[in-house]
């Protein structure tokens, strides 16, 4: 087993059952596991919704640390549709060239730091700050803003040991809360001040209903961005013949970032509230209780991926679910895909090597399966391309 | 080289010349309305989806599983349903029209 590989430990479960138990704070999940399970409970946002109690269709849930309503994450049509045209120009920015070009600025400035400092721990030395400081650009807040989301560390929910740690958590709700209060007074070009200007059904959105926005926007995006920087620096640190790909072909970087994102699943699972009785997976699966969409379970099915274990750079059909399924498909997708993009474009221009010194694995415990998710440490060296 | 014409949900006629790549990419290129192509064309996003002209069927061909699975979960799918990303742009698909599902 390489030091960069994501084993699939629901391979077994996937073919003999389809589904997975998982036990959570007494409010117990049926993890789907199949491809096609996955996408179809995706799709039924009436048998399966989102817009339950806050916290609860998330897995570990938030039901104890937060009252606030993720928006449009967790409502459910027709209202969701409403509350998503709201967000999705904005969140479609990442393609706009300007941006595009302050993001690459951001990234090649990453990727130069590192190459002066030579060997350095990735998570917090790399891809935190490089997350931090992409993250300016989509709430078009000033640069300086970084360095505190950069202080908060690599999870804005999680600390060492505790999935759930209600304390930071409330660092950030606290924050956002002042950042809403400042818009109000001191209305800009940011994304608080532009939700606050939003319209929904013939009238302003209220502070909760930002707050709801800016708590998805902080929190969906920092550990899996995180984790997917980091993640392939890792698989390219031992795959030196795929960072020379990268560089002699460079239009295969879009297949390339699609089939990272398959492979590493960034998001284990996103649950769902039953709301009648019904079948998943030929089990029962009662009125309110829990199903999850297992994406990292549905991106290794053997019945729609050939070769599901292995990373192919330029796999050509890709049905992967790793940003998800259909309404509620990741609203920072796009930034994402931006992000990598850029960034193995440009270690495939300046980087010759990158050696794995020491490492620490973050383990995700879902009871019956632990799953690799990425790294709680991993020290590296980066070699420069010589000229 | 081929014609490729799409009509948008707003009814606007707008006719394409491309000679190699997929018609989603030419489509994006031109920033025709309704085609957002996400993915960059592995079939993973159904934000390229087109009803072919019945008379040009022929020259696409049906959607393939993996599409059709796609496209199964999609709205306003019926049998002229294609993703874009995987029609590639070649001489035998000229003249052709598709319109915009979106």
């Amino acid at each position: 087993m390489k030091k960069s590989s994501l084993p699939d430990p629901f391979e077994k479960a996937r073919l003999e059952s389809g589904c997975g138990k998982m036990n959570d704070q007494d409010d117990p999940v049926t993890m789907l596991l199949r491809h096609k399970d996955v996408r179809k409970t995706a799709h039924n946002w009436k048998t399966f919704q989102s817009g339950a109690e806050p916290g609860r269709i998330v897995v570990p849930s938030e039901v104890n640390i937060r009252d606030t309503r993720q928006i449009p994450f967790e409502v459910d049509p027709p209202e969701h549709k409403d509350y998503r045209a709201i967000v999705e120009p904005w969140f479609r920015r990442p393609l706009q060239p300007e941006y595009e070009k302050q993001l690459t600025e951001i990234i090649t400035n990453s990727v130069n730091e590192a190459l002066k400092t030579g060997t350095l721990e990735v998570v917090n030395s790399f891809s935190l700050p490089l997350q931090s400081r992409a993250l300016t650009l989509l709430l078009n807040t000033p640069f300086t803003e970084s360095e505190t989301w950069i202080s908060w560390g690599t999870h804005v929910f999680r600390s060492e040991g505790e999935a759930l740690d209600g304390d930071k958590a409330n660092i950030l709700y606290n924050y956002i809360e002042e950042q809403i209060e400042e818009a109000i007074k001191n209305p800009s070009e940011n994304l608080y001040s532009k939700l606050l200007d939003s319209e929904y059904d013939g009238r302003k959105l209220n502070k909760e209903e930002v707050k709801g926005i800016m708590i998805l926007t902080f929190a969906g995006g920092r550990d899996t961005v995180i984790n997917t920087i980091t993640n392939s620096i890792a698989y390219l640190a031992e795959h030196p013949e795929s960072l020379e790909k990268l560089h002699k072909e460079p239009e295969i970087i879009n297949n390339a970032v699609e089939e990272l994102v398959r492979y590493f699943s960034p998001l284990t699972q996103m649950g769902r509230v039953v709301t009648e009785d019904t079948h998943v997976c030929e089990h029962a699966a009662k009125a309110n209780t829990r199903v999850s969409l297992c994406w990292a379970s549905a991106n290794r099915d053997e019945k729609v991926f050939e070769n599901p274990n292995e990373i192919v750079l330029d796999r050509k059909v890709n049905p992967h679910v790793g940003f998800g399924f259909s309404h509620h498909n990741c609203l920072g997708a796009t930034h994402a895909r931006q992000i990598m993009r850029i960034l193995l474009k440009t270690l495939s221009e300046k980087v010759q090597s990158i050696e794995i010194l020491e490492y620490k694995e973050n383990i995700e415990d879902l009871d019956e399966f632990k799953r690799k998710v990425g790294y709680d440490s991993i020290q590296v060296k980066f070699n420069p391309k010589t000229v | 080289m081929a014609k490729i014409t799409f009509i948008t949900s707003d009814d606007e006629k707008i006719t394409l010349e491309g000679t190699s790549g997929s018609v989603m990419a030419l489509a994006v290129e031109n920033n025709i309305k309704g085609i957002d192509g996400d993915c960059g064309g592995v079939c993973s996003c159904a934000t390229c989806h087109v009803h072919v002209a019945p008379e040009d069927i022929a020259k696409t061909g049906e959607a393939s599983e993996i599409e059709t699975d796609m496209l199964e979960l999609d709205d306003n799918t019926d049998e002229y349903s294609r993703l874009c990303c995987q029609l590639e742009i070649s001489d035998a698909i000229d003249g052709i029209v598709l319109k915009v599902a979106k």
